[in-house]
């Protein structure tokens, strides 16, 4: 890997969340200490790499160049996993949850990286059997029926024979 | 219980190659993240708790039918040399390896299932097979899946699918990734466009050593980004459709290249295989340079390799670390370009030379199409 500012190797690696958006910078030891980089959170990527003011035309037209200040604004921003601590904070500076329940607490922070990142925000895959309850079950049945029928009707029928083929397994798993 | 000496002699059991398309395709990866509701990810979980969450785990997973007479082992019994190597085996990751206590890794006898616990998730479930199968793999790792999924409780939620210590791989937790030998696109300077393009469909592309299109070896790495928002087939089909065509780009471009080229192919496959088998200092890029080259040979039925596996375990055996161990010390790059000369001198020397007659005329010679026919009868 690279830095970003010049062709050395690069030696720090910094992920940013900024409004749900990440931003990823990478740097060389000497470029690091010429932006005086000694607190990743302390500033915004896209200023440390295109000047100052940048990264309110790279995030949401409204976005403040100074995440911090943003971010103490932001009631979510106060709270704390009660299970294991973790803090909207430690979310911004690491992009990384706590625990499963900390998905609970941070559900709208998490919810905007999402979309980034996949293609979509709503689980097709597998389930674990025993977490598939009526409820579970009926709903992953209507999606799949919405599906094929999409599939159907957009003629993708390899996809088509994939679903109904799903549907059929789904069908005749007993919920818990 | 397997040691960790005999987990060493053995190789992988997809080292040994094989498999469809595996003139192009090295090995299919599955990677599955997964974790236990009860439990803080172990990047957060302080120490004790890491280790809590290991003693749960750990004997669940190597009490696996697939996994009897494998290798289990905590990293932190391990040293430095040990886990480099475990590394350099795809066994654990970079990551893994640098973790501290808490952390284990279960091998099945084969090397085709490896799991790290406590890794960035209490759980990365990984299978390797060679060649492009990722239909074996997938059906493996769902089978392990299904049967750990009944003695723990996994960390799940209807919206988001499996919970992850990082957003980026929660629904499916599922990362399917392939090696794949390109020389001939990148000797054709094509490499630059057929990565843009791979990239625009949301698929990574990596150097397996070395970044973009200096990556070393000619070996490269293309798997899924996204895990959220499609059922585990498609995101395997999408990802094989693409290898499938790259596939198809790669022989081409070996086609051409020894049609327009075949002075330079002879050149490149016989300087390998001098400088292979006679060489007393040998770097690592050059090592990668050469070793692709008679890949390249051999694949096109220019080479005659008398052992299948030859080339995939000196891959392996040139790393630095599986180099320091057999030396049974720690050893500077000096001594290390001296003790990886020897090898490859070892093993190449009584080898026979490449055909180096590229320009043969159609229907006389091996072309990349029937080399790649009898291979295929072989299997």
């Amino acid at each position: 890997m690279k830095c970003d500012l010049c062709d050395k190797p690069a030696t720090l690696f910094l992920t940013q969340i900024v409004n749900g958006q990440m931003q990823k910078v990478n740097l060389c030891e000497q470029c690091s200490k010429e932006k005086g980089v000694t607190d990743p959170t302390g500033f915004a990527l896209a200023d440390l790499l295109m000047g100052v003011g940048t990264s309110e035309t790279i995030d949401q037209p409204s976005a403040s160049a100074v995440p911090l200040e943003k971010a103490a604004a932001d009631p979510e921003d106060a709270r704390v996993c009660a299970h294991c601590g973790f803090s909207e904070t430690d979310l911004r500076r690491t992009g990384r949850l706590g625990c499963p329940a900390c998905y609970h607490v941070f559900r709208s922070g998490v919810r905007q990286m999402i979309g980034a990142m996949h293609r979509g925000n709503r689980h097709r895959g597998k389930v674990p059997a025993r977490q598939l309850d009526e409820g579970v079950l009926s709903e992953r049945l209507d999606d799949l029926r919405r599906c094929l029928a999409e599939a159907v009707k957009e003629e993708r029928f390899e996809e088509a024979a994939r679903l109904r083929d799903e549907l059929k397994r789904m069908q005749s798993t007993p919920a818990q | 219980m397997m040691r960790f000496s005999t987990l060493m002699r053995r190789p992988a059991d997809w080292m040994v190659g094989g498999g469809p398309d595996s003139h192009i395709v090295l090995t299919s990866r599955i990677r599955l993240a997964r974790n236990v509701q009860s439990f803080m990810f172990p990047g957060w979980a302080r120490k004790d708790e890491r280790q809590r969450s290991l003693e749960e785990i750990q004997p669940m997973v190597a009490a696996l039918d697939q996994m009897q007479d494998g290798f289990q082992t905590e990293l932190s019994s391990l040293d430095k040399l040990q886990k480099q190597v475990l590394v350099e085996r795809h066994l654990i990751s970079r990551e893994h390896a640098a973790r501290g206590a808490g952390c284990a890794l279960v091998a099945d006898r084969r090397q085709r299932v490896s799991i790290m616990i406590n890794e960035e998730d209490h759980l990365r479930l990984q299978i390797i097979r060679p060649g492009l199968n990722f239909e074996e793999a997938w059906s493996l790792a769902d089978s392990i899946d299904n049967a750990l999924e009944q003695q723990l409780d996994y960390a799940f939620d209807n919206e988001w699918g499996y919970l992850t210590a990082c957003p980026s791989n929660l629904g499916t937790g599922l990362r399917a990734s392939a090696m794949l030998h390109l020389p001939g696109l990148v000797l054709s300077e094509q490499i630059g466009q057929v990565i843009k393009a791979v990239n625009k469909i949301g698929l990574a592309v990596r150097g397996l050593y070395g970044e973009g299109t200096e990556a070393l070896g000619h070996l490269f790495q293309i798997s899924n980004q996204s895990t959220l928002g499609e059922d585990e087939p498609a995101i395997i089909e999408r990802l094989e459709r693409v290898l499938t065509q790259v596939v198809g780009h790669e022989d081409n471009a070996r086609a051409k290249l020894t049609e327009d080229k075949p002075t330079m192919l002879a050149d490149q496959v016989a300087r390998a295989h001098a400088i292979l088998g006679h060489c007393h200092i040998l770097t690592s890029k050059e090592a990668l340079h050469h070793l692709s080259m008679l890949r390249l040979a051999r694949d096109l039925g220019h080479w005659n390799c008398p052992d299948a596996a030859l080339l995939d375990m000196l891959l392996l055996e040139i790393q630095p670390a599986h180099l320091q161990l057999e030396a049974g010390r720690e050893l500077d790059a000096q001594p290390r370009d001296a003790m990886r000369a020897e090898i490859t001198r070892r093993r190449l020397q009584t080898t026979p030379a490449p055909d180096t007659c590229f320009s043969k005329s159609p229907g006389t010679g091996a072309s990349p199409r029937n080399a790649k026919t009898e291979r295929t009868n072989d299997e």
